[in-house]
């Protein structure tokens, strides 16, 4: 299913927030997202800047995939996770360098970059922003 | 709404849900069309809106207005594919609706139609089901929709300490009441054991918590009150409401709460001038159990955490004080999604007009359905009531 | 050879994968005595890159923690090498990646990137080319990173140590440096001990003749041919690091040169996380520098196969005490460890031949 495969112009689009999670900041009321949105979702401002996110955090909520889409077969099973950064801005992500049995809720995670996925042999190797135990 | 010009359904028809192998799109489209047109004395057609999730991915067909009119003989009738991820189906019945209402249009016929199975790799499925996420910030990084719901599952279990035999009820029942339903895909039941022995989708969701794969479409002849003159079984549209939730679910405060769904409700029952405990019989949008808990909840028929003990209880069987889903909902009657939102209220029109077949409940008068496109981004809900 | 100005090392970091596999599990695999080849190498047991890591993972955080000691904004840095012999792409430099990922350059983006290839010393090589860039005032700070996610071929010899690790290093002007790098030397020969061919997928060796014509050649004449340049003798370093293709050749080389073994012991990493081949002898200078007292002299001697040695000069000043714990440090990561058997072992390591069109790995 060619829709699948690795869109290159859009990951390079988003390399500043997959390397580094840069997001946006409100300059009107202080609130932070991810991803930096045009429009403050708390107090409609338009004066967004882009802010870098902070790299540490803890789990708030995850998943073990074990029935995995196109192009993840081969990292099966991973885990997933809703992680609360230190500022309150949350971000969702895959765990890595860890068993599920060892997640709970409130673990404390670091930002890393590792492979999100690999075009086969000949392809693009896309990597993001993943986070492991601290 | 002004009276005379409230939406009715006049006409109500479908396919059986199952892997339809020797059917198209066009095949089970046209099929359901047909037995609706029929079903209100093949009024004279004003509009057409198609209701699917995947055509162009699944089957490379986009343009479904079109394809839709003319397997019906119909070109030359306006004609739209309108999309709302799993509540394409109920989109396409709320535009409808609008098209009656504006005046423009007499009658409007909905279909809703999905062709999953021609997809045989189930990663491919679960691809095209992924487009109701986010990609950029959910899909990219291996998210799918089942595991995006697995989280919902366990924010929910967490929040209100439940255990996984609570979500069982659920399935259960609905396995139970498709047994005697003709076009229901999954026509066997199931019980706790062989619930919780189900493989593990996404932990803690469960396959037998999930929704099947199949083929099948849904048709209302959707008419102007006043101008329905052929049709003898009548249901009116007394209220809709529809509401949008943040695409991606960590973008949410509340994991274990769909907002849009209680937006969406609120909005209906003002339009209909109802309240919860006037509903006799709902539909609700079970792809997941957690799901279906949480329509409850949003509808306001149970207290938020509250909604497992309600199904447990044997309230929501058929014989029942308040029955859900009597045809087995979208875990045992199926899921064509795009189609799935159109099922649910042409399963009502009949429940309300007394042609429910084995499914029937004793006297229904005002009917819900709640469609949930995505992880409760974008949901719609629809108060039917007999006319007498 | 000496840079015009004073350079030295601004900031040191390293990154070693958290999995390991035993010399016990590998042999096991293939039916051979264990002892016997712990006892030959004295490695115990390799780190393994996990199912997500390559070589730019590596090198990512391992020049994190060089910058988080550097303490210098990354937009300061002007030219970024990655020397490694375990590229993700032929051909897309890894420092390109780098770049983008630690806004080296800030966002003018106006900056030398290029990955090196010398088999385990491109990493060495790195250095002395942003030593000569700093050195010569054409920039100011410099990265350069020694990575690799090393390929053992199944069954052979060198399964036992390829392994996995990466470290990096901030290079500017002395007066902002921990270390001051005095002097480095070179010395090159076309030796083929060890290669890879470009679309082979394991490198070959020699066995035997990787030994005294290769390995103890090159580092005794570089190591020399420094120390007579600057009149030092063995006795006068606290520190010595050498290429470490297992845990013997360091002791042996150190013998012949004229070392104690308490000054190679502490340098000496490779028992523990096996070979991490460009990173081998530049993890253990982040292991000594981790240590090191101001007023210490380390002379760091690589080695890459084909073949070369880089020898360095480096002088521990007092600035190091104010960064040296910000980061993790090398018995951090050496402590940092989850075993794996040889199936996630090869999983991980891309060995298993995957059925034609099974899609991305």
């Amino acid at each position: 299913m060619w829709a699948y495969r690795l869109n290159i112009p859009s990951h390079w689009r988003l390399l500043p927030e997959r390397y580094r999670l840069i997001g946006g900041y409100c300059e009107e009321c202080g609130y932070k997202t991810f991803p930096k949105q045009k429009i403050c979702p708390k107090c409609g401002s338009k004066r967004i800047k882009s802010v870098e996110l902070p790299r540490k955090g803890k789990v708030i909520t995850y998943t073990v995939v074990q029935t995995p889409p196109r192009g993840f077969e081969y990292y099966t099973p991973y885990i997933l996770a809703i992680i609360e950064l230190e500022d309150g801005t949350r971000v969702f992500s895959q765990l890595t360098d860890i068993e599920p049995s060892e997640i709970h809720e409130g673990l404390e995670v670091e930002m890393t970059i590792r492979k999100i996925r690999v075009s086969g042999e000949s392809g693009a190797i896309a990597y993001g922003y993943k986070f492991r135990p601290s | 709404m002004e009276v005379l010009r409230r939406p009715v359904i006049a006409g109500v028809g479908f396919t059986k849900i199952t892997a339809h192998w020797k059917y198209s799109l066009r095949d089970l489209s046209s099929e359901a069309a047909l037995k609706a047109l029929s079903d209100a004395g093949n009024p004279k057609i004003d509009a057409i809106v198609v209701g699917n999730m995947m055509s162009g991915i699944a089957n490379g067909q986009e343009n479904l207005g079109s394809l839709v009119a003319e397997s019906i003989g119909l070109s030359g009738v306006p004609s739209v594919k309108i999309e709302a991820a799993c509540a394409s189906g109920a989109a396409a019945v709320m535009w409808a609706c609008l098209g009656v209402l504006s005046g423009l249009f007499n009658s409007v016929l909905v279909v809703g139609v999905e062709k999953m199975t021609d997809v045989t790799d189930k990663e491919d499925v679960s691809s095209a089901l992924a487009t109701a996420a986010d990609y950029d910030y959910e899909v990219f990084f291996g998210a799918t929709f089942p595991s995006l719901n697995a989280i919902i599952m366990r924010s929910y279990a967490k929040t209100y300490d439940l255990a996984p035999e609570d979500f069982g009820h659920l399935p259960i029942l609905m396995h139970k009441n498709a047994v005697d339903v003709p076009h229901a895909q999954l026509r066997f039941p199931i019980n706790m054991e062989g619930y919780l022995n189900s493989p593990i989708i996404s932990d803690p969701l469960k396959l037998f918590d999930c929704a099947p794969i199949g083929d099948g479409a849904a048709a209302l002849v959707i008419m102007r009150r006043d101008r329905a003159r052929n049709s003898e079984h009548l249901i009116e549209i007394i209220g809709f409401g529809s509401a949008t939730d943040t695409l991606a679910m960590y973008r949410r405060e509340d994991l274990a709460r769909l907002k849009a769904a209680e937006l969406a409700t609120k909005r209906a029952l003002s339009m209909a001038g109802l309240e919860p405990k006037d509903f006799d019989i709902v539909q609700i949008h079970d792809a997941f159990s957690v799901i279906g808990y949480l329509n409850l909840e949003a509808l306001g028929i149970v207290e938020r955490g509250k909604a497992h003990e309600f199904i447990a209880s044997g309230d929501a069987d058929r014989s029942g004080a308040l029955p859900v889903n009597p045809e087995g909902g979208l875990k045992a009657r199926g899921h064509p999604v795009g189609a799935t939102g159109v099922y649910q209220i042409a399963e009502l029109a009949l429940q309300l007009s007394d042609r429910a077949g084995s499914s029937q409940i004793e006297n229904p008068n005002v009917g819900v359905a709640m469609n949930v496109g995505g992880t409760g981004s974008n949901v719609f809900v629809h108060i039917l009531r007999r006319v007498e | 050879m000496r840079p015009d100005r004073s350079v030295g090392i601004v900031g040191w970091g390293a990154y070693v994968p958290k999995y390991r596999i035993t010399s016990k599990e590998l042999a096991r695999a293939w039916g051979k005595d264990w002892k016997k080849y712990a006892a030959g190498i004295m490695v115990e047991e390799k780190s393994v890159p996990g199912i997500d890591e390559d070589t730019f993972t590596i090198a990512y955080e391992a020049a994190r923690n060089a910058l988080t000691r550097a303490r210098i904004d990354p937009s300061e840095i002007k030219a970024v090498f990655v020397g490694t012999e375990s590229k993700p792409y032929a051909v897309k430099p890894t420092a390109t990646m780098l770049t983008e990922a630690l806004m080296i350059g800030g966002e003018e983006r106006l900056t030398l990137g290029a990955d090196f290839e010398f088999a385990c010393k491109a990493g060495s090589e790195a250095m002395q080319a942003v030593i000569g860039l700093v050195g010569s005032r054409m920039i100011e700070y410099g990265l350069a990173v020694g990575a690799d996610t090393a390929q053992g071929a199944p069954g052979d010899a060198l399964e036992y140590t390829a392994s996995a690790g990466g470290a990096a290093f901030v290079i500017g002007p002395e007066d902002k440096s921990v270390a001051k790098i005095l002097a480095t030397c070179s010395y090159v020969t076309d030796t083929p001990d060890f290669w890879r061919r470009q679309l082979a997928k394991y490198p070959s060796h020699t066995s035997g003749f990787t030994g005294k014509p290769a390995y103890f050649t090159h580092i005794i004449n570089a190591s020399k041919k420094l120390m007579e340049e600057l009149g030092t003798t063995p006795k006068d370093y606290d520190y010595v690091v050498f290429h470490q293709p297992n845990g013997k050749f360091p002791l042996k080389v150190a013998k012949m040169l004229g070392f104690t073994e308490e000054q190679v012991k502490p340098g000496l990493i490779t028992p523990y996380i096996g070979n991490t081949y460009s990173a081998s002898s530049l993890i253990g200078l982040a292991a000594v520098l981790d240590i090191a007292k101001p007023g210490d002299n380390i002379l760091v001697t690589s080695f890459g196969s084909g073949a070369g040695s880089d020898s360095f000069h480096i002088e521990v000043s007092d600035r190091i005490e104010k960064v040296r714990n910000c980061v993790p440090r090398v018995i951090d990561f050496i402590k940092r460890k989850v075993y794996v058997d040889y199936a996630i072992y090869s999983r991980n390591r891309r060995m298993i031949k995957m059925p034609a069109g099974s899609g991305d790995y």
